[in-house]
């Protein structure tokens, strides 16, 4: 009898979408990736020190929070003396490039062949699913070492190389999504007035299946922050002496028994950023109702 | 036929505390008796009959007077001692026999788990024992349908499965959710004739919920009419169909045609609007916005009255209303 | 001479012909730099990258199962939130950064653990681990899932109706139907695992058919490199045929279909 609660409050409460929570994880993901964004884009004025500047008497000196901080350089230098919180502003601009270009160049492709192919069933249809599978069988860390290998390391080689590779959930999610649209009410009525494919693509589609590829977009902007960071500790991403995450990794791998920090920074930075932009697709999932999964 | 086997005493489930689905229902099923539950969809059938058994979604809370089965009180009753009752003494079917076998099993392994839960039964002993069953229900070539998966068996099929597995420990009280409501006509026949006959042969008692009243006509020892809630008039079943008490049932059988007595111009009753969802704490007749004899006091406390020795009602209008009021 | 000696010669498109046309038959041409012949290079080191993607995807299922079914029968608690916290960490940690962490830690810090290397299966162990943080994110998510559908489901009703034991109805009932999805889905990770296995071998030095293609690519050596992308490929290719049979298996409808 006591299990019942009070009969009492007719009041409908109107429960958040998983609760606190989630809104503090959406919240915190959205000030972790602007914050990246403001330090990508002010990265110049920013600094503290010129991230390029070699001070060989100063080597790796500890930051802020170890005894020896020399209060100039706040997280401390590298193994050329240089400061380490300026590289790590300059390495957010890399890894935020990276990201934006990656999603803006497989998303074009991604979403064009999955639109394309969801719209216009059939042969076309074939065409794009072979075009995926063949695309998910391809190796892309080893592919994207491999062009690098062939061509030489530079920034926009590999913006351009991870951008044709990481398109394939794009495709997937535009082309069953795409699929679902097209069969909806409006959708057939504004063919049925006439109006022309590419009108009824980019007017009625792809507004309608916005939310999903926006959650995708959040994905691959991480797949491609992270993947840009291995392949430039691998020694075949980003060219030296730009500062990418990665690569000040891998140039303090060989001090990291000594002075861990070195590789503690920037891994963290690389981290939080990525679970950032996570967080903020998490959250984009769940309040437009939009899922990234095929 | 006297001794009660399931004993329902005011029992009240809520949700959260955004809906109450059962507000303070009260039934008795005998021995040996079907009993069938009949109302609208929404009314509270279902969430009724899964309190009893336990069932009821994790935000489901029950509360009940009284709720005891075979002289044992569920309610005090720790989990594992439900779960052990469950299958065992007290069985269940459901309205959709083709979700409501696994998949992933034959039918074989999804009967003999059941004796070896509740009995410790050899394998062996198990299988003969659902062959046995299936036979009984009415299944040909049981053997062969044993290692069948339940994708292979027809809807009809399936049911009588799902009855044949609720009997594998001979249960005293079979409850029967909405049964043959996802069956063609033919089968729900056939599946009914299936259930009187194991209540006759077994001594099986059955808590049939359902909202067909001829359904209930052919089958039932006892009805009770669930209505928002609550069990607004309970009687036997000639009982309530030769003199129904409550407004509410009245409605519901005039909505059933009844061959001879209905003539062909007439037109058959309906009741205006739906079953509304009620919050806890809801007060007065839940009936009476779409009740003809509605009155201001229908929103205060409405009495239980008699029209019998097993006949009552939960209206303000007398037992002998029916008569005073002239024929529609 | 060298050029003519390896067909450098002639137009890439010819070049590339040739090299389809006898790759087809498994010959791979020879190594520029080892003075070996592909197949063998590979054969000798995809057994090493084989156990590794193996031990990762082991680990992988022994974390994220567990924790997907624990997070679907909490459903939107605090545990079930912390669960997607745990996948969401998972996805974000840089593979490499967590194999220095690790080899800081158990490697040098409390020498529990080789630091690199191949040979004993100590050296499996930190790369293995940190192999299954990629796939343990998306196995986590998909028995969460699986497993909300499963409960929700009528049979689960049906076995809880029976009395039968709540193990019986989470493990054998719930969890053999979420399943099939994620057995399909975690062997096609295996293929993504194997592709990724060339960070954490290049990591932890160990040689298995991703480091040799990172060794190779430094080199120019490019008939390997060619090589363990097309072998890669074809492993992913079978896997997903695999997947599709295992499937069959596990699913009794598109067993008689």
């Amino acid at each position: 009898m006591s299990a019942v609660a009070e009969p009492a409050r007719l009041a409908h409460r109107r429960r958040l979408p998983g609760g606190i929570g989630r809104w503090v994880g959406t919240g915190l993901g959205g000030v972790i990736v602007g914050a990246a964004v403001l330090v990508a884009l002010l990265a110049p004025w920013i600094v503290p020190h010129d991230p390029f500047a070699q001070d060989l008497p100063k080597r790796l000196l500890p930051p802020f929070w170890m005894d020896g901080y020399d209060g100039i350089h706040v997280f401390g230098t590298d193994q050329l003396g240089r400061d380490y919180l300026s590289r790590l502003i300059y390495g957010a601009r890399i890894s935020m490039l990276i990201g934006v270009s990656t999603v803006v160049t497989s998303g074009l492709i991604g979403i064009t062949l999955g639109v394309v192919g969801g719209y216009a069933g059939g042969r076309v249809d074939d065409a794009v699913l072979f075009a995926i599978t063949t695309r998910l069988s391809i190796p892309v860390v080893l592919v994207a070492l491999a062009v690098v290998g062939l061509f030489g390391s530079s920034l926009s080689l590999l913006a351009l190389t991870l951008g044709l590779l990481l398109w394939d959930r794009f495709a997937v999610v535009a082309r069953s999504t795409t699929m679902q649209v097209r069969q909806l009410d409006y959708v057939a009525a504004a063919w049925c007035a006439g109006c022309s494919r590419v009108h009824i693509l980019l007017r009625e589609v792809l507004p309608n299946i916005a939310s999903h590829l926006a959650v995708v977009a959040t994905l691959e902007m991480a797949l491609a922050i992270l993947l840009e960071a291995a392949l430039s500790f691998l020694g075949l991403g980003v060219p030296p002496p730009l500062p990418s995450w990665g690569l000040m990794i891998a140039e303090a791998k060989g001090y990291m028994f000594f002075t861990p920090w070195v590789i503690m920074i920037p891994g963290v930075a690389l981290f939080v950023l990525v679970f950032g932009i996570n967080l903020l697709g998490d959250g984009l999932r769940d309040l437009l109702g939009a899922r990234a999964d095929p | 036929m006297t001794e009660a086997l399931l004993e329902v005493d005011r029992l009240r489930v809520e949700f959260g505390d955004e809906v109450a689905a059962v507000r303070g229902a009260s039934l008795t099923v005998a021995r040996g008796e079907v009993h069938c539950l009949v109302g609208e969809s929404g009314c509270g059938k279902s969430v009724l009959a899964l309190a009893v058994m336990n069932l009821l979604a994790r935000r489901g809370r029950r509360a009940a007077e009284r709720l005891r089965f075979a002289g044992r009180d569920l309610l005090a009753l720790p989990d594992r001692a439900m779960a052990r009752l469950r299958g065992d003494r007290l069985a269940m079917i459901f309205q959709e026999p083709t979700t409501s076998l696994n998949p992933a099993y034959t039918v074989g392994s999804q009967m003999i788990e059941v004796l070896r839960r509740h009995r410790g039964a050899p394998r062996a002993v198990a299988r003969d024992r659902a062959v046995e069953l299936l036979g009984r229900v009415g299944i040909t070539a049981p053997g062969m349908r044993l290692g069948q998966f339940p994708h292979q068996l027809s809807g009809g099929l399936r049911q009588r499965v799902m009855i044949a597995m609720a009997l594998m420990c001979e249960p005293d009280l079979l409850i029967a959710d909405e049964p043959t409501t996802a069956l063609d006509v033919t089968v729900q026949a056939q599946i009914l004739r299936l259930l009187a006959g194991l209540q006759r042969d077994l001594g099986l008692g059955i808590l049939l919920i359902t909202h067909d009243l001829g359904l209930v006509a052919r089958v039932a020892h006892r009805v009770s009419v669930m209505y928002a809630g609550e069990i607004v008039e309970s009687a036997p079943t000639a009982a309530l169909f030769a003199a129904p008490r409550h407004p509410y049932t009245r409605g519901l059988l005039a909505c059933v045609p009844v061959p001879g007595k209905v003539r062909r111009d007439q037109p058959l009753g309906a009741i205006p609007g739906v079953v509304p969802r009620l919050m806890p704490g809801f007060q007065g007749c839940a009936f009476r916005a779409r009740c003809g004899h509605a009155a201001p006091e229908c929103a205060s406390a409405v009495p239980r009255r008699p029209a019998g020795a097993t006949h009552d009602y939960l209206c303000r209008l007398p037992a002998d209303w029916v008569r005073l009021e002239p024929a529609a | 001479m060298i050029r003519r000696a390896y067909g450098l010669d002639q137009p890439v498109i010819v070049q590339f012909g040739n090299w389809v046309a006898k790759a087809a038959v498994g010959d791979f041409g020879e190594s520029y730099f080892f003075k070996q012949r592909v197949s063998e290079l590979i054969g000798a080191r995809l057994p090493i990258t084989l156990t590794l993607g193996l031990v990762g995807l082991a680990i992988a299922a022994v974390v994220s199962i567990p924790l997907g079914v624990l997070a679907a029968v909490r459903e939107s608690t605090a545990i079930d939130r912390a669960v997607q916290v745990v996948a969401l960490i998972g996805q974000a940690m840089p593979s490499f950064w967590l194999g220095l962490i690790l080899m800081i830690v158990f490697g040098i810090k409390l020498a529990w653990l080789p630091v690199s290397g191949t040979g004993t299966w100590q050296h499996y162990v930190m790369p293995g681990i940190v192999l299954a943080f990629s796939a343990i994110p998306a196995l986590t998510r998909l028995t969460r899932s699986g497993m909300i559908q499963a409960l929700a489901s009528d049979y689960i009703r049906t076995a809880r109706a029976k009395g039968l034991s709540s193990g019986s109805i989470l493990i054998k009932h719930a969890l053999r139907n979420a399943a099939i999805p994620v057995v399909a889905i975690a062997t096609v990770q295996l293929g993504f695992m194997l592709g990724g296995s060339i960070v954490i071998e290049t990591v932890f030095a160990l040689h298995g058919v991703g480091f040799l293609a990172w060794e190779s690519i430094g080199k120019n050596d490019f008939p390997v490199v060619q090589a363990v992308v097309l072998v890669l490929a074809l492993i992913y290719v079978g896997l997903t045929l695999l997947a599709d049979m295992i499937n069959a298996v596990l699913d009794p409808r598109l067993r008689s279909a």
